[in-house]
């Protein structure tokens, strides 16, 4: 594999990661990650819509007419969408009804159409597929380690089975009831941010501001 | 600059033309609409299997409920038998196979249902079949448990379920829904298992033959004479809780079951 087609892939996994370097996706990141069975099947969901969107509107890029390339861009991927959703429901039904909206929210899931408009639509269609591919697992890897951590800690399962016998069930551990409720991805991704920014600290955005002295204590220059 | 299309005539248009414009924007409509078709109706033999399957797997949650009823279903000292009844009389109908009838389909053909009198429409139905299948568990020709089918409009979407009641009429077993789009974390709630554990055990008529059976207005609070017969509404859910109190209504009402129910009731 070539030098650049091998970056399409690999950059977004951490270096350019969708969710903790762009700071996109995370309202399905938040939704879907209570347990890891759901972050899996969405993971799934998504790396098959980006990953066949990207390569789909690569390959009509040079006849996508400019005026409506959003509509075209959109109407693919909710396409793409529709299928896996329904899929899900034929194969998977009891976690397609866990999702419930969130697998058709994929629609407007910023990490796809900013692919396809960033990458899909400028490159050829193999080097577009393997940007999808990536960008759908660094999205994909953020939510597993959400959902393990999450279910883990929150119910003491991973995947229905259980690890920490939690004292509801006669066990040892208490389980932490904050890790069942959406905002504790917040903290999870929060962390994760720190760890790969502390790992690679070229991430760290410049402040835009300074923070002035306090006025109120007469510190004023 | 390399092109993955071959080079035609119409391909060499610049992208901007209005002609090229519409005929590209057709092509993707065609070609997605072929796609979304083929899963839809290629895929539709498995979900209808699954909805079928979340649909019994519904009345079997309400058969738990009752102690010691599942596990002799399952070793054949109990016995789930469906029957159709006949809606304005309360009576069975012996000549109809329950396995051929299907209740939604006959609710929406004008021949096998009643348009119903806005009046008492509470559960926004418009129309009803004329046959319902009921669920009896039966305990040799005793019945221990029936299930009748329910549904009625919610907020967003009309709630398909089961509700469970003991032969004397005495108390609720379960109240379950197996088809509905509420919205996830408000109106989906009703198959939380808390809130469902909640209807086990409540009271349906008063002295007076008057329908209690419902959800309060907030959390029931245990001192009221209500307690007996509601349980907590759904916070921020205020629609499909009246949507549910409503469906019972309309299920329970003279319209609905209860000449069935009452015939029962003077059975056992």
């Amino acid at each position: 594999m070539s030098n650049g087609k091998w970056n399409a892939f690999v950059t977004p996994l951490v270096g350019d990661n969708p969710i903790t370097l762009q700071v996109l996706g995370v309202c399905s990141a938040l939704a879907v990650t209570k347990t890891l069975a759901t972050a899996l099947i969405m993971s799934a969901a998504v790396i098959s819509v980006i990953t066949v969107s990207s390569g789909a509107i690569s390959l009509i890029r040079h006849h996508m007419p400019r005026n409506v390339r959003l509509i075209i861009q959109i109407t693919i991927i909710a396409t793409l969408v529709i299928v896996v959703d329904q899929v899900l429901k034929a194969f998977a039904y009891s976690l397609s009804k866990q999702l419930s909206v969130f697998v058709g929210l994929i629609v407007t899931n910023c990490i796809i159409l900013g692919r396809a408009e960033a990458f899909a639509m400028r490159n050829r269609v193999p080097e577009s597929v393997l940007d999808g591919l990536g960008n759908g697992m660094g999205y994909a890897w953020i939510l597993i380690v959400v959902g393990a951590v999450r279910e883990l800690f929150g119910a003491g399962t991973l995947l229905g089975f259980v690890v920490l016998q939690t004292t509801t069930m006669g066990g040892w551990y208490p389980p932490a009831a904050l890790m069942l409720l959406p905002p504790s991805a917040f903290f999870i991704i929060g962390f994760l941010i720190w760890v790969i920014r502390t790992w690679k600290p070229e991430q760290v955005e410049k402040s835009e501001f300074r923070i002035q002295p306090d006025a109120e204590r007469g510190n004023m220059p | 600059m390399p092109h993955d299309l071959p080079k035609g005539g119409f391909l060499d248009l610049p992208n901007d033309h209005p002609v090229k414009t519409l005929v590209v924007t057709l092509l993707v409509a065609l070609v997605c609409s072929a796609l979304v078709t083929g899963a839809a109706i290629g895929l539709k033999p498995y979900q209808i299997a699954n909805k079928e399957a979340a649909r019994q797997s519904q009345i079997l949650d309400i058969i738990h409920r009752l102690p010691g009823a599942a596990d002799d279903l399952k070793a054949g000292r109990l016995l789930l038998q469906a029957h159709i009844v006949d809606l304005a009389t309360g009576d069975y109908v012996p000549d109809m196979d329950p396995a051929l009838y299907d209740q939604r389909r006959a609710a929406r053909d004008v021949s096998a249902s009643i348009e119903i009198p806005i009046k008492q429409d509470v559960a926004w139905i418009k129309r009803r079949a004329k046959y319902a299948t009921v669920y009896l568990l039966l305990d040799g020709t005793r019945p221990r448990l029936v299930v009748l089918p329910v549904h009625g409009k919610g907020y967003g979407s009309t709630l398909y379920g089961y509700l469970g009641v003991t032969p004397d009429l005495k108390m609720v077993i379960g109240l379950n829904f197996y088809e509905h789009t509420e919205t996830p974390g408000l109106g989906s709630l009703i198959d939380a298992p808390a809130w469902r554990q909640q209807w086990f055990g409540k009271k349906i008529w008063d002295q007076g033959d008057t329908l209690r059976l419902g959800i309060a207005d907030g959390p029931v609070d245990p001192a009221s004479p209500d307690a007996a017969y509601q349980v907590d509404a759904l916070t921020g859910a205020t629609w499909t809780s009246h949507g549910v109190t409503n469906l019972l209504r309309y299920w329970l009402g003279n319209n609905g079951f209860k000449p069935y129910l009452d015939k029962l009731r003077g059975r056992s």
